[in-house]
């Protein structure tokens, strides 16, 4: 869904499901080949924020483009990045999406509009508003995506951002997932009390909207009004899709498996239960868009393919030593 | 053809060659627009260009940097200026862990990175701790950086043509006392290597090493040597990395003496990694084979007394050259240039 010219219709609720679904069953796939020690890269799974993910990047079109940050899979996979290159590259392969040298947070698909990913917080949003700064200079229709988590608002680039992004009116959509912590941080310590992140955006003069980031149809209405305000010069938007991470800050464990207690079972059981891609199964299934046996091909399809990319990921080359001074500068 | 420029006059004239070559260049800082517009640098180019291309920003060096590095994803060589070098501590995050690894971090599938940084250092007339730091060695100090310290007029300009073609990520690095600093200057969009050493001064007895301000010293203090018949060669840096290693050794293999000079301190610095690379070659062979002279080991002080002690002079430059080849240092006379700078900044 990457592919072609944006849609400024809403997409079919079938064509979501199916791509928040193969975000699950990748990263699903890799977290449990994860647990082997052969992908020796910290790496942050994405399991529960697909929505937010799928959402905006169905809003994309050509020529757009998007940063993510140190949790990409998602991001990555939802603008089209291939699972092969992403498997490959958690295990070091020359196959891998960056040449097995930048690992789960260094991912780039540049081709399809996947510029970069990276660890440090914050970093890649005034990236974002630099490629928008570009658009506008050429005087391009297309928009730059930031994806970020709610702890990159406590970084101070973020306000440097926003504030040359609306001076400028740059045609950037700032897409905050609000998973509530940060590693083990939780709000309280990070936040005053009855901070409003969209607030922050607005004072900037940045229209901002916070969003159900478990409803990838609400998801994708606000982005895509966001990117035709982008695209018609009417300057960025700061959307803040609330969603949870359902897995350890880094690794393939719950944290209720590991006795780590920053956070409640009950609290993961509460959000599991609010999650996305079930959510949109029993919407196809009320409305009889579909039938349980399609759902269940689909997933069997996924599987056997995403299965297939990840063998031929393992069966990849590794980069030969004699490269490793290769692009330095 | 070459003619006279000062070292501004280059700065300018290499910015306005590179922008009429390549739309894509654009220059962005706090001051470029300025009536004084970075000590008449950009203003040619913003007369000729106008707004769209030199543009006054927000004080946001870190993401200044990082909207840097993502119109330059886009296709666009930004030239982005910092007044005063201190600044830019604080884009050390999208210059170190970003432009710096751009390449090598995705695979080079993420493409190049064209990003030229013009940072300026301040010294003396009271300039303080923040105001009149270089950055040159903790650049340097990261792959992926090319760090250039042009100290003479034909290299503001052929180093700045030259990081404007390169599709890498570069910091030119302009001392401020070298601005009105004058030198013949190739005519036209001739871009000099952004890579190697120069002997700016032949000499057999020992090597003066600098680079930036501190090589306009030693080229000095080279011709105070000569009086009292010590002919020292003076090899111009020019670049902090790559750096050129065989230009130095060749030099230190003839003289056997090295006196490296920086205008930023001695510790992890690049007189440092200069008197490693000797050391390592073997041609530190006795206890007068290298010395270092640089500012103090503490922050520039405003006071002048204090500042006046604070940094190197040429006066210690050729006294301890002198005795690092056994001359007598009493024989040496210094014609220090008086001070002219009226300030402020």
């Amino acid at each position: 869904m990457n592919t072609g010219p944006a849609m400024t219709s809403s997409p079919p609720l079938m064509e979501l499901y199916r791509h928040m679904l193969l975000l699950r069953r990748v990263e699903e796939a890799l977290a449990s080949a994860y647990k082997r020690q052969e992908m020796r890269t910290p790496t942050h799974f994405g399991i529960g924020q697909e929505a937010v993910a799928v959402g905006v990047c169905a809003g994309l079109g050509d020529g757009d483009v998007v940063y993510s940050h140190h949790r990409a899979h998602n991001h990555y996979l939802a603008r089209g990045g291939g699972i092969r290159a992403l498997a490959a590259e958690l295990l070091g392969r020359e196959t891998g999406c960056s040449g097995g040298r930048g690992g789960s947070v260094h991912l780039t698909a540049k081709e399809i509009g996947f510029v970069a990913s990276s660890a440090i917080l914050g970093q890649t949003i005034p990236v974002a508003v630099g490629s928008a700064l570009a658009f506008k200079m050429d005087g391009l229709p297309n928009v730059a995506v930031s994806f970020f988590g709610e702890a990159a608002c406590e970084e101070g680039v973020i306000y440097e951002s926003f504030n040359f992004a609306s001076i400028r009116k740059l045609p950037v959509l700032f897409a905050c997932e609000n998973n509530l912590y940060s590693t083990e941080s939780p709000l309280s310590v990070r936040q005053a009390p009855n901070t409003d992140l969209c607030a922050r955006a607005r004072s900037f003069g940045i229209d901002a909207l916070r969003v159900d980031g478990n409803d990838v149809a609400a998801v994708n209405a606000a982005a895509r009004e966001a990117i035709a305000r982008a695209r018609a010069g009417d300057g960025p938007t700061f959307l803040e899709c609330m969603t949870y991470r359902w897995l350890e800050h880094v690794g393939p464990y719950f944290d209720h498996e590991l006795g780590r207690d920053y956070r409640s079972e009950a609290e993961l059981r509460e959000w599991m239960a609010r999650c996305p891609i079930d959510r949109c199964r029993r919407i196809l299934l009320d409305d009889g868009v579909c039938d349980e046996a399609t759902l269940q091909e689909i997933d069997d399809q996924l599987k056997a393919h995403i299965n297939r990319d990840i063998e031929a990921a393992q069966n990849d080359p590794w980069p030969d030593s004699s490269s490793l001074m290769h692009h330095v500068d | 053809m070459t003619r006279t420029l000062t070292y501004a006059e280059a700065i300018s004239e290499g910015t306005v060659l590179a922008m009429e070559r390549d739309p894509s260049i654009f220059m962005a800082g706090i001051g470029t627009t300025y009536s004084s517009a970075v000590f008449g640098t950009s203003q040619e180019a913003l007369d000729r260009f106008g707004t769209d291309r030199v543009f006054d920003v927000p004080a946001m060096e870190n993401a200044l940097t990082g909207i840097g590095i993502g119109a330059a994803a886009m296709g666009k060589h930004p030239l982005l200026v910092h007044l005063r070098n201190d600044f830019m501590f604080l884009a050390l995050d999208q210059m170190v862990n970003l432009a710096s690894k751009w390449r090598y971090m995705f695979g080079d599938r993420a493409g190049s990175m064209p990003l030229t940084v013009r940072a300026i250092v301040g010294r003396g007339w009271g300039q303080g701790a923040t105001h009149s730091q270089s950055l040159h060695a903790t650049l340097a100090h990261f792959p992926g950086l090319t760090v250039l310290l042009p100290a003479q007029p034909k290299d503001a300009k052929g180093m700045l043509l030259g990081a404007l073609r390169a599709k890498k990520p570069c910091v030119i690095i302009e001392h401020r006392t070298l601005y009105p600093q004058s030198g013949t200057v190739p005519e036209g969009d001739a871009p000099t290597p952004i890579e190697g050493a120069e002997v700016l001064r032949a000499g057999s007895d020992i090597t003066i090493i600098g680079a930036s301000q501190s090589v306009i010293e030693g080229i000095r203090a080279a011709a105070c040597l000569a009086d009292a018949n010590v002919q020292a060669e003076v090899i111009d840096i020019r670049v902090a990395r790559p750096l050129d290693r065989e230009t130095i050794l060749t030099s230190i293999r003839k003289t056997g003496r090295a006196l490296v000079l920086d205008t930023s301190w001695a510790h992890c610095g690049l007189s440092a990694e200069v008197a490693a690379i000797i050391a390592e070659a073997g041609l530190a062979t006795d206890d007068m084979a290298v010395r270092r002279i640089t500012p103090a080991d503490c922050p520039a002080p405003v006071s002048k007394p204090l500042e006046d002690a604070f940094y190197p002079t040429v006066e210690t430059i050729a006294r301890t050259a002198a005795e690092m080849v056994g001359a007598d240092p009493d024989q040496i006379t210094i014609d220090e240039t008086r001070d002219d700078f009226n300030g402020p900044y």
